[in-house]
């Protein structure tokens, strides 16, 4: 016994001394850190498995930690505790950029790799609705207009999809969506609740005289039960919108097109939401989506610039290339060559850019 | 008589208690069996609860362990090959040439990009696997089996219906019509998906496995063994044998029994903390979600621990004193013994609750796509719970049966640990 409590000792203090070689073995990372946005992480992963199985660099290991957790891990720092890429499904926000300057990440290289689309959608047991951004503001927001007088909000009086816009059918209002801390939600509410809300002109108004006050209107969703929280996981709001065919779904563009047999996409504004008309702009809600490179780390360590490379190659990020395949749609051939040009130039982003 | 008449008393006109036990007895027999019932219907309604977990689980997920393979005649053109590079030929090339040859009649472009995506994008890298180790075979003309894309196997397997409009599906008729003609010249199978067990994670369900996954669990949990176990029964040893009771004592044990109940995600923002921002561990490893794991699991095994060493009768002790003994002596020859079994149970119980943890591990960033099969302490991994969690969030169909079966695996593990807990309990536990 006095012999097995001697080898444990040992072996915790092993343990200690190899706890020391793994901060050594840190300070010379040999595979790419990527964190961020959790929609951006099936395009990412992609082309890092690509990437990985294509060279002789390890493949790239990448965390799926939301676009602001990721910004703030990216931002922390230089060096190889610090990811080296981020992933955003929004543009960088001017705040985090300046704390990335300051915390010494002097230089970030931007590049937009495509458009996701945003779809509001129903099981295939129920006819297709035909929304409006406004029809979703209105059912959507925690305060709408009253009437026609500018400036008076009301608490959201309705309750069925009839109330809102007459031809609308009489269904009950009830859309499973994403929680606050997703891009999914940021982008949704921004491109679809404030567009419609703008349908105003006292709203709109509103944007240049109280912006604030602008903001809390326009992006704050109802809290009485009407909008339903479904976590982040995009499978499970398609399988409660099988099993109930009044209820809506906000997910992105992929696990519509994943999931064809099982839900339709709403038509918005008149269009639905098909590749060919959120790559060409005619569906209105859709997003950018970007990632961030660290200049600092392109040198340090190794794989950087030809990871950029293939994700910026035609074969992936084309028209045709493999990421169209997982539900990216693609950008126009222009801005392409100005973000491949970018990429190749190392043409770091400044404050003046946002 | 007597003994009667004592309980019953002795005066007639007064009612005997033996009847009023007897006009009571129905209602209480009655009573019994409803609690007995109640506690049945809790038993059978929790079994019915995990037979349909059970059932769901393997419902979806048996069908991951084949996988449907596509039989390709590949011409490794001699021109195409260099022998000196291998790496550097086009085998995506030669795989799409030999797609184009089973199917001569597809022409138009856009057809020709759904012909090629009837195999796995992984197939060419299969072909290169192939010629490096077949150097000899450059030249000829090869049959090789490469699997099919994720969408030809939901549909072998029945879970892309046929019946449906065309626009309903993710396969139009023409992807059928060479699928069908696949099955009737026998150039399509389904096999066991040995790819399952021996590859890492990929965004590709056909290419995904979860042995980078078990790898890097593996490598926690020898981590969280390592450091817990000598720690846990070190500190229930001082605490049961050598420490005094008293104040202080009586707080250490209270604090312990509070870590106990601290939700995990708690011990996963302590190791952001400590581990990785102050120590500067790297992130994603198996080393910091070992420690980080061995913080949640101290207090299970101390607890365990000390009740095991409060079970060794105190005659044990006092006879090991009486012969002479030292405190010491006592503890490590008679004591620790004894109570080892039940310390060891405690342990792969802790180790079993470690092996289903996820939620400190997001912290630290084990939660992160990770091809390369993990092969130390300190390499990026993540664990199997973790690599359900990613599965299930994935858009591809394929990925669902995929998350199943991991889920199956998992609880096989889990249910293995278990069984040598009570094998261990069973063989070693003495009464007193």
């Amino acid at each position: 016994m006095k012999k097995l409590l001697v080898a444990a000792t040992a072996l915790v203090f092993g343990l200690g001394l190899s706890n020391v070689s793994g901060a050594f073995a840190g300070s010379s990372r040999d595979y790419i850190s990527i964190v961020g946005s959790s929609t951006v992480y099936p395009f990412a992963t992609v082309v890092a498995e690509q990437f990985g199985k294509s060279t002789a660099f390890k493949t790239p290991k990448i965390e799926s930690t939301g676009s602001g957790g990721g910004h703030k891990l990216f931002g922390a720092g230089v060096g190889v505790q610090h990811p080296d890429i981020t992933n955003s499904s929004r543009r960088i926000k001017k705040s985090e950029l300046e704390k990335a300057m300051k915390n010494g990440v002097k230089e970030i290289v931007e590049v937009k790799i495509g458009y996701d689309g945003i779809v509001v959608a129903n099981s295939k047991k129920a006819t297709a609705m035909k929304l409006t951004r406004k029809d979703l503001f209105l059912a959507l927001a925690k305060d709408v207009p009253s009437g026609n007088v500018a400036g008076k909000t009301v608490p959201n009086p309705y309750k069925t999809w009839k109330d809102v816009n007459p031809a609308l059918p009489d269904i009950k209002i009830e859309v499973l969506g994403p929680p606050p801390t997703s891009g999914t939600r940021d982008a949704f509410v921004e491109l679809a609740m404030e567009g419609g809300a703008k349908k105003f002109a006292w709203i709109k108004a509103l944007k240049k005289q109280d912006k604030k006050a602008y903001k809390a209107l326009c992006h704050t969703i109802r809290e009485d039960g009407a909008y339903i929280e479904a976590g982040e996981n995009d499978n499970l709001i398609v399988q409660k919108l099988e099993a109930n065919p009044n209820a809506l779904g906000i997910f992105g563009f992929s696990f519509l097109d994943q999931n064809t047999d099982k839900v339709q996409g709403s038509f918005i504004d008149g269009v639905q939401p098909e590749f060919d008309a959120i790559a060409d702009g005619s569906y209105p809600v859709s997003r950018p989506l970007f990632f961030y490179v660290k200049k600092a780390h392109v040198n340090t360590i190794p794989g950087i610039k030809e990871f950029l490379a293939e994700f910026t190659s035609e074969q992936a990020w084309g028209d045709e290339g493999y990421l169209t395949d997982k539900g990216l749609i693609p950008m126009p051939a222009d801005e392409r060559a100005k973000y491949q040009a970018a990429v190749k130039n190392l043409t770091p982003l400044t404050l003046g850019d946002l | 008589m007597s003994n009667s008449d004592a309980i019953n008393g002795s005066g007639n006109g007064r009612v005997r208690t033996m009847d009023i036990v007897n006009k009571g007895l129905a209602k209480r027999y009655k009573r019994e069996r409803r609690f007995r019932m109640m506690g049945l219907s809790a038993i059978i309604l929790s079994l019915a609860f995990l037979s349909l977990l059970f059932i769901s689980i393997i419902a979806n997920g048996y069908t991951a362990f084949e996988q449907t393979m596509i039989q390709l005649d590949v011409h490794l053109d001699a021109q195409e090959i260099d022998k000196e590079n291998l790496a550097a030929a086009n085998y995506l090339g030669l795989i799409r040439t030999s797609l184009k040859k089973t199917f001569p009649d597809v022409k138009k472009r856009r057809d020709k990009r759904k012909m090629y995506n009837l195999v796995s994008p992984g197939a060419s890298f299969m072909l290169q696997d192939f010629v490096m180790r077949n150097r000899h075979e450059i030249g000829n003309t090869i049959t090789i089996w490469v699997p099919a894309d994720d969408d030809v196997d939901m549909l072998m397997k029945g879970n892309i219906k046929r019946d449906v409009p065309e626009s309903e599906r993710r396969m139009n008729d023409m992807q059928l019509s060479w699928v069908d003609k696949l099955i009737a010249s026998g150039q399509i199978k389904k096999v066991f998906n040995t790819t399952f067990f021996t590859a890492g994670d990929s965004r590709e369900p056909e290419l995904a496995g979860i042995w980078g996954a078990a790898c890097g669990s593996f490598y926690t949990l020898i981590v969280t063994l390592l450091l817990s176990f000598p720690i846990g029964v070190a500190a229930a040893v001082y605490l049961e044998e050598f420490a005094p009771t008293n104040r202080w004592t009586d707080l250490i044990e209270v604090n312990i029994n509070n870590l106990a109940a601290v939700p995990s995600i708690v011990f996963g923002l302590l190791g952001l903390a400590v581990f990785l921002n102050f120590f500067e561990l790297p992130r994603s490893a198996p080393l910091v979600g070992g420690l980080v794991l061995t913080l949640m699991t101290l207090p299970t095994i101390i607890i365990a621990s000390r009740a095991a060493l409060k079970s060794v009768p105190p005659s044990i002790r006092e006879a090991a004193l009486g012969v002479g003994a030292s405190k010491t002596q006592m503890v490590t020859h008679h004591v620790l013994p004894l109570a080892l079994p039940g310390m060891l149970t405690g342990t792969i119980i802790g180790m079993a609750q470690a092996l289903g943890e996820t939620a400190p591990l997001l912290m630290i960033g084990m939660v992160a796509f990770i091809v390369d099969i993990p092969g130390g302490f300190t390499d990026p991994s993540t664990v199997l719970p973790v690599q359900i969690f990613l599965w299930a969030d994935s858009p591809e169909r394929a990925f669902l049966e995929r998350t199943s079966a991991a889920i199956m695996i998992l609880l096989a593990f889990l249910v293995t640990m278990n069984a040598v807990a009570v094998l261990l309990r069973k063989k070693f536990e003495r009464r007193w």
